[in-house]
């Protein structure tokens, strides 16, 4: 279970003093369920992104506390994975090293990482290209091992931030039927930052809605779709199109 | 599907083009280049006084009996020798100390007035004095090359690692890497084809730096034949030495090269791409 409580976080200008700071989030607080899906939703520059990277540890909040099964947390965890944004690769390293990065760093033997790494790879649907490199293979490939990575340490948490903004719009919507299947074979909680309303909807258990300056919560939605959603056309369904409305009106008042 | 293609260019009846005019065959224009520039030479260099300008054949001869009387190996290998040291010793030095400065700002800092200033000094200047403190023999030779290869290993190297960015840092810092972790398995890697440059660099200054440091030492070593020679004047025999030079600062730098592409492999074929 995570609690993210009275969060507040503020950005100073380092080069220019006279500026003045900027409030990214103020007083965030919301909890998050164990093998909840969630999303976090807003326009660019509501600390959507600044709240993720809290929670994964790689910056600190100046107010407030963040708590992982009751412990407070302040770095990064084996409990929390991270998938980036533009998909954080290491491109001198094969995709399978990329896949045993995480586990390496740990200290795990060679033979063991490689066997979990080939797992994880082919759980994404991409055995047979470990030894490629991240450049030749395309963007949606790329942030599939960015997941296999994450998942081969088997976090409590995932946290995903706009994952798949940096691929085309079909990729897009191949690769949140797989999240969807992937996430229903592990017990992993997931947070997934976006500003797309149908892949927030598509996807979570819950919405929460964020608004900017300062970075606050405005509302959280409850997606009572059922599941799985893989199945037939969810997107076509009218509940699907009410909840649309109902999170678009939310974003834009 | 490399065989429909195959088959649908069969089809088309498409063929690649092939070489047809000279324009295609740059190798063979080199060569004939290089022949034509030795008969000029050959016919010029045996019209002109044998103190100031020699000529290929002349310079062949010259070659083989330095080469018979092991003259010419032995000086090479002693030459070879401190260069290897010296150098070894400046990618080491420069290498590690770049990584130091690059992660540290107060390193960085606190280092580079120095570096810039000797950096900025032209090293030949510096050898009168090296010699006063370090003698003639290998001890000074080894510290004039390293003074000549050090500085761009160490730049390239700090550089390098300044470039990486903080994004590729943040992936090892939230797989929880350590500090040392970090500069070992990120910021190294990353920092790679930056070295490698900053080797090639320095490998052709080394080379300058063996011969600045045997010219004055003239002791040992191919740039003491060259003075030798020189005061001999045995135009035929120095020029055996400059081609020697020459050679061994093309097949070293050649080689770098070569490691510096298999090395960044990743970095080149991603510049390709984007």
């Amino acid at each position: 279970m995570l609690e993210v409580r009275q969060l507040s976080k503020v950005f100073f200008e380092q080069n220019d003093p006279r500026r003045p700071g900027l409030v990214a989030l103020h007083n965030v607080s919301f909890s998050v369920r164990n093998k909840e899906f969630v999303c976090l939703l807003g326009p660019s520059g509501c600390g959507k992104t600044t709240l993720i990277r809290i929670i994964a540890g790689l910056i600190r909040a100046d107010r407030g506390e963040i708590r992982v099964n009751g412990k407070p947390v302040t770095a990064p965890g084996r409990d929390r994975c991270m998938v980036f944004q533009q998909f954080g690769l290491l491109p001198w390293r094969t995709v399978l090293g990329n896949v045993e990065f995480g586990l390496e760093i740990e200290g795990m033997g060679r033979a063991e990482r490689e066997k979990i790494a080939r797992e994880y790879l082919a759980l994404v649907g991409l055995s047979g290209f470990e030894s490629y490199y991240p450049h030749q293979i395309s963007g949606g490939m790329q942030q599939r091992v960015g997941i296999a990575r994450a998942l081969s340490k088997k976090p409590d948490i995932l946290l995903m931030d706009e994952p798949f903004g940096a691929v085309d719009a079909q990729t897009r919507e191949q690769l949140q039927e797989e999240l969807l299947k992937i996430w229903n074979k592990t017990d992993t909680t997931v947070i997934f930052v976006t500003h797309s309303i149908d892949e927030s909807i598509y996807l979570s258990d819950r919405v929460i809605i964020m608004q900017s300056r300062p970075g606050r919560i405005k509302e959280e939605v409850k997606i009572d779709l059922p599941r799985p959603r893989w199945e037939g056309d969810v997107k076509a369904d009218p509940r699907f199109a009410e909840l649309r409305a109902q999170v678009r009106e939310s974003l834009r008042t | 599907m490399p065989a429909a293609d195959e088959r649908i260019i069969a089809e088309l009846g498409l063929r690649r083009e092939r070489a047809r005019s000279v324009c295609d065959y740059p190798n063979a224009i080199r060569a004939f280049s290089v022949i034509c520039f030795l008969i000029v030479w050959e016919i010029y260099g045996r019209r002109v006084d044998p103190l100031l300008l020699t000529y290929p054949t002349a310079v062949v001869q010259a070659a083989w009996s330095l080469i018979k009387s092991g003259e010419l190996p032995r000086q090479m290998l002693e030459s070879l020798t401190t260069l290897a040291v010296a150098f070894g010793a400046s990618v080491v030095l420069g290498v590690g100390f770049g990584l130091v400065m690059g992660r540290s700002r107060v390193v960085s800092a606190a280092l580079e007035p120095h570096i810039n200033a000797l950096y900025a000094t032209p090293q030949v200047a510096l050898t009168p004095l090296l010699m006063m403190w370090f003698g003639l023999g290998f001890t000074v030779k080894a510290v004039v090359i390293f003074l000549f290869a050090f500085f761009p290993i160490l730049i390239n190297t700090a550089s390098g690692v300044r470039n990486v960015s903080s994004s590729t840092i943040e992936v090892g810092r939230a797989y929880m890497a350590s500090r040392r972790q970090i500069l070992l398995k990120v910021v190294f890697p990353a920092a790679v084809p930056f070295i490698m440059a900053g080797i090639r660099l320095a490998i052709g200054r080394a080379i300058v730096g063996m011969v600045v440091a045997e010219l004055f030492t003239a002791i040992t070593g191919l740039g003491a034949m060259l003075t030798l020679y020189g005061n001999l004047f045995e135009t035929a025999k120095m020029f055996v030495i400059v081609i020697v030079l020459g050679i061994l600062g093309v097949v070293l730098v050649r080689a770098t090269q070569t490691l510096e592409r298999r090395m960044a492999r990743w970095k080149e074929t991603e510049r390709a791409i984007e």
